[in-house]
Order: structure tokens, then sequence, then C-alpha cells
């Protein structure tokens, strides 16, 4: 037993414990216990919670109303010169649109739109991105090259040409949306994480594997990947909202998802037409919009900072601030403001 | 005169790439029935004559080789091909959309570039103080909003009241610097804000990062040892090295602004080359739509070449070979 195992005993044993008693914790515990003490990630995560809850209950709020997300109520959806009523009115209770249609509805279906185009996008370009930043990684050579040039020429490509084009030759539709964002998304992830395979696969760890016999598809996908999913996690928390902005815009410029399925992109287009009368018909939508894109891009931040080892330090640093702050503040009154600075 | 067969070796490979992109889209357009773009342009009640006459009238019944050997002759002549529509040569209409959408990107970049520098330098070293914080949930909401939801909101809180009021200063609709500057101005207020407003987000917290680090490492403590003043150890000092990997990322965000541009002279009906090529989405206009596709690759490519001549310039330690 060395001198500092002894001593790291004698001290556990001061405190009132045993050293058995202490448990290691995994690095997902660890970040999970960060994570849960930022009330800003919190906060997202419930909201999407909630957003998520909405998107798949939208059903139930249709024979709750008793408005149809396609249906045209123009008898109680229009006042006398034909424009959309306003909140809390005749059972809409956020408005209707400018058919006469339930703005509420229309934009709980917009997000099941949003939340699909987002998370399936976002799942496939992962996979996509990390297989290909894995074999660029691992391999070398001129699949590395190869690679990263594609990857550059990707991330350089003005996606709104492309997406001009394809809706020209082949029609707007959701396909071709989701194609569309994966396409632009997957090489982003693959940088990523080939830089990161090209500094785990020199490690030792990995030097036994191969010398036990370990095939390079195996050291990719069991020794190297499991080590890569934190990163991989926090990018693909914030490539869900750039989804979802990618698709409202697409839908927006009528190049996405077509009327009368709603989307919240092209009710926002709807609404153009409306400004001077309904300002609803702009802000919940909009509203719908920020509320989700902020949460995911919040929870997202949330999650890289939970993983980064030196936040915890930063929190510690942060609280010991304040104990010597108060410590000041009931010694002195007049206590000259603090002149160390974190960051 | 490393730099000058650099530029030729950079420009050489630039027109490869325009060459690529315009043979791909040809074939990409062409691949899509004839069929449908006659049968819109001839109308609905139209008989199968008709059809055809149309379709040869557009020269779309000659065998695909022979049509791209015309469209690549034409491209080196200057010549993108004419509207199915309207007749108009290609060149005479972007000739024409120029104009709103150069007003637009140099506008907009310009208060992008200002804001983005200034608001991450004031947060950076001022960290932690209330502008910084203030700053940073602005950026958030910036990165979070997409370009149009900017747009529109700007329309409906600024341009909506102002039109009620009597004011007609700001305006939607495009006009042009010779109808007087202050109208050009007010025209395009909005727009260039709303372009701005998301690159500017991007940027602010860039710097600010960048900017951060630089200031912590140790060649900044011994400018302050040597007792230089403050402004100079952050504008001589930091900033330019800080710098470099920004210039870096406005090669990638080249694509993004050209995005931008679109949804914004779309949003406010400027009738820029973007807005016009989306409005031909829907008429099937393919001769319009792959010359926007052409101009975008000459952008892209000239762009890259002036980030990286900025970033050799910038950064002693990049040569330019």
């Amino acid at each position: 037993m060395s001198v500092t195992e002894v001593e790291f005993e004698a001290r556990g044993a001061q405190e009132g414990q045993t050293v058995a008693n202490v448990e290691g914790r995994s690095q997902w515990q660890l970040t999970w216990r960060r994570l849960r003490r930022d009330k800003v990630a919190m906060t997202a995560l419930v909201v999407i919670v909630i957003i998520v809850a909405l998107a798949i209950a939208a059903p139930l709020f249709v024979s709750l109303t008793h408005h149809g997300p396609n249906v045209a109520f123009p008898d109680t959806g229009e006042d006398a010169v034909g424009n959309p009523v306003g909140p809390m009115t005749n059972g809409f209770w956020l408005g209707s649109d400018g058919t006469g249609r339930d703005l509420f509805i229309r934009i709980l279906y917009g997000a099941r739109i949003s939340l699909f185009v987002g998370v399936v996008t976002t799942m496939v370009a992962s996979a996509l991105g990390v297989s290909i930043g894995l074999m660029a990684g691992y391999f070398g050579g001129l699949i590395d090259t190869l690679l990263a040039r594609f990857t550059d020429s990707v991330l350089a490509f003005p996606y709104i040409v492309l997406a001009i084009a394809l809706a020209a030759v082949f029609g707007p539709s959701l396909t071709i949306i989701l194609g569309m964002i994966t396409f632009f998304s997957w090489a982003g992830i693959a940088r990523i994480v080939r830089g990161q395979t090209l500094s785990i696969k020199e490690k030792e760890y990995i030097e036994a594997a191969r010398s036990l016999g370990a095939g390079p598809f195996r050291i990719m996908f069991f020794d190297i990947l499991p080590n890569l999913l934190g990163p991989v996690l926090v990018i693909a928390t914030l490539y869900i909202p750039a989804a979802v902005v990618f698709e409202s815009t697409l839908s927006f410029l009528a190049l996405g998802i077509q009327p009368p399925t709603a989307s919240w992109g092209n009710i926002l287009a709807e609404a153009t037409n409306f400004y001077q009368t309904s300002w609803w018909y702009v802000v919940f939508p909009a509203l719908a919009l920020l509320i989700t894109t902020l949460a995911f891009n919040l929870l997202g931040d949330g999650i890289r900072d939970a993983m980064d080892p030196r936040t915890e330090r930063l929190i510690a640093a942060r609280r010991s601030l304040r104990r010597k702050k108060r410590k000041a503040a009931k010694s002195a009154p007049v206590a000259s403001p603090s002149t160390s600075t974190l960051s | 005169m490393a730099i000058i067969s650099y530029l030729i070796r950079r420009i050489l490979t630039g027109i490869v790439v325009v060459w690529l992109v315009a043979t791909l889209s040809f074939f990409l357009f062409f691949a899509r029935p004839v069929i449908t773009v006659a049968r819109q342009l001839a109308g609905r009640a139209a008989t199968p004559q008709v059809i055809n006459e149309v379709i040869s009238n557009l020269g779309l019944n000659q065998p695909i080789m022979t049509q791209y050997w015309h469209f690549m002759n034409g491209l080196l002549h200057g010549n993108l091909g004419y509207s199915y529509f309207t007749q108009e040569s290609v060149d005479t209409m972007i000739k024409q959309d120029l104009p709103p959408t150069l007003s637009l990107v140099i506008g907009g970049v310009v208060i992008w570039l200002l804001v983005g520098l200034a608001v991450g330098i004031i947060s950076a070293t001022k960290a932690r103080s209330l502008f910084d914080r203030v700053a940073n949930v602005a950026v958030l909401i910036g990165l979070s909003l997409p370009v149009f939801v900017i747009g529109e909101f700007l329309i409906l809180v600024v341009f909506v009241p102002l039109n009620q009021h009597g004011i007609r200063w700001i305006d939607t609709g495009y006009a042009g610097p010779s109808q007087g500057l202050s109208t050009w101005a007010g025209h395009m207020l909005l727009p260039w804000i709303t372009l701005a407003a998301t690159e500017a987000a991007i940027y602010t917290r860039l710097i600010r990062g960048q900017l951060l680090d630089t200031l912590g490492e140790d060649y900044i403590r011994t400018a302050r040892a040597k007792g230089l003043s403050e402004r100079r150890v952050v504008f001589r000092h930091a900033v330019r090295a800080a710098l470099t990997p920004v210039v870096s990322q406005l090669g990638v965000d080249v694509g993004t602004l050209l995005g931008g541009v679109v949804v914004v002279e779309y949003v406010f009906g400027l009738g820029g080359i973007g807005q016009v090529s989306v409005e031909a989405v829907s008429q099937d206009n393919l001769p319009v739509i792959i010359g926007f596709v052409i101009l975008a690759a000459v952008f892209v490519v000239i762009a890259n070449i002036v980030v990286d001549l900025v970033y050799a310039a910038l950064d002693p330690r990049v040569r330019i070979t």
C-alpha cells in the first residue's frame, strides 16, 4: 500500500466513512448529476417533453374542440368580412387562420411534422456520420482523403440551391426534405467523429484489442464508438433544432410540406397576407418555432457543459466565490467588489 | 509571383467546379419528362399536336447530347438560354434582378460583420457583465429563429405600425439607389437587419469564444506586463489572432448566406435573383433555375478564393503556394 492510499483511507476514516462506501460513478451518471443541477437545461428538457406530449396528443385535442386539422369553419372561424377570428372566440383557442381553420390544432399538427423531420433526419445523419467518420479516422489513407474532400464540399454547398433544384425536378415532398436535411447534416458529424477516432485509435487499449485478434469492425464499433457517444449526443441535440428550422424554411418557400398539410413554415407563409388584421396568425406559429428550437439549443448546450469535466470545477469555484462574498458581506457591510473573474 | 500562380490555379479549378455544376444540373433537370413542362406551357385543354409543337419549339425533342452541346456552347458565349414562359433571355433577367440581390448582400454583410465583431469583442472583454449576458440571450434567440421568422416579425412590429401611422420611409419591395439614397435605405433597412441577424449571432458567439481563449494566453500576459494599454493589447494582439478561425468559418458560411438572401428577398418582396428562381420552381421554368444554380456556383467559388486570400493576409503562418 502506498503512502497516498494510506492517507486517503485515513482521511476517509476521519470523515466518518470507509473507503468501501465510496462508489464508482460512470461517465453517464456524472453527466446526468451535473445536468440535473443545471436549471436552464432541466427547464428546456421539461419544455421539450411537453411539446412532444402535445404533438402526440394532437388527435385528442381534435376530438375535444371538434376542429379537424384541415377542416374550414366559415361560419364560426371567420368574422363578418371573412377575416380570421381572434384567440378564445367561438371555441378557437388560438384563433382561426385565413380560411377559418383552427390555428391551435394546425400548430399541433405542424409540431408533429417538425419533430418527425428533426428526429428522423438527426438519427439517420448521426448513423451515417458516425460510420463514415469512424472509417475515415480508422483506416486513413485514400478513404480518409476522399471523405474529407467530400465532407468539405458538402459543408460549403449552398443548401437552398439544391432545395430549389430538387423541388423543380421531383416536385416538393416530405421524402425530399428528409433526404436533403440528412444529406447536409451527416458531414458535420462525420468530421467530429473522424477527429476523435484519430486520437482514440492510438490508445493502448486499442492495441491490446488488436493483439487479442479483434477485427477492424469490432474495434471501431465496440471499442472506439462507446467513447464517441458523448460528443455525438451533443451535436445531435443541436442538429434537431437546425433541422426544424430547415424544414420550416423550405415549407415557407413552398419548396417543402405542401398545403393543406400543416407545417409551421407553410402556416407562416399563409399568414403573410394577414399582417394588418390578425397578429395571432403570425405570432403563435412563430412562438411555437422559437420555443422548440430554443429548448433544444439550450438542452444541447447544457449537455455539452455537463459532459465537460471542467464544468464541475467551475461550479465549485462559483459556489466558493459566492460563499466568500457572503462571508465578506457579513464581516464588513461595505465589502469591496470581488476582482476575481471566472471564465 | 507566388500569388499570381496561386490565383491562376484557383481560378482554373473554379472554372472546372462551375462546369461540373452546370453539367450535373443540366442532366438532372433534363432527366425530367419534357411532357409535363410542355403540358403546363400549352395549357390544360391542349391537343397532343399543340404539345408536340411546344416541345419542338423549345428544342426539347432533340437528342440530349445535342441539347447539351447547345447549352454548353451558349454558356461559353455567356448565354444562359431563354425563359420558357416569357421567352426573355435569362441573361437579361439576371441583369435586371441583380441590383436588389447585390444591395441586400452588401448592406447585410456590412451590418453582420460590424455587429458580430463589436458585440463579440465587447462580450469577451467584459465577460459575465450585464452586456455579455444580454448579448448571450440575444445570440441564442438569433440562432434559434429561422431567417423568415425574423423578417416577418420585423414587418409585424416595425413596418405595419409605422405604416398605419402614415410613416412610409420604411417600406417593403425594392427601390434602387437611383430613386434617392434615403428611399433606397428605407426599403433595404429591414431586409439588411434580417439578413444580418442570424449570421451576426453565429459570429458573435464564435468571436467571443475565440477571444476569451486568446486573452488567456501567455503572450497576452506578456503584452500587459510590458505596460501596453488594454486597448492595444486587445486590438493589436488578441483580436488579430482570434480572427483567423473566424475567417475560415466565412468560407463555409457562404452557402448559408445565399440561403438567407433567397429567404429575405422572398419575405420582403425584393424581387432579386433568389425570389425569381424560387418562383420559377412552381412554373417548371428550368432555364431560369439552371441560370440561378450556375450563378450561385460562381458566387461560392469567388467567395471562397477571397476568403482564402484574407485568411493568408491575417495569419502570417499561412503561406500561399
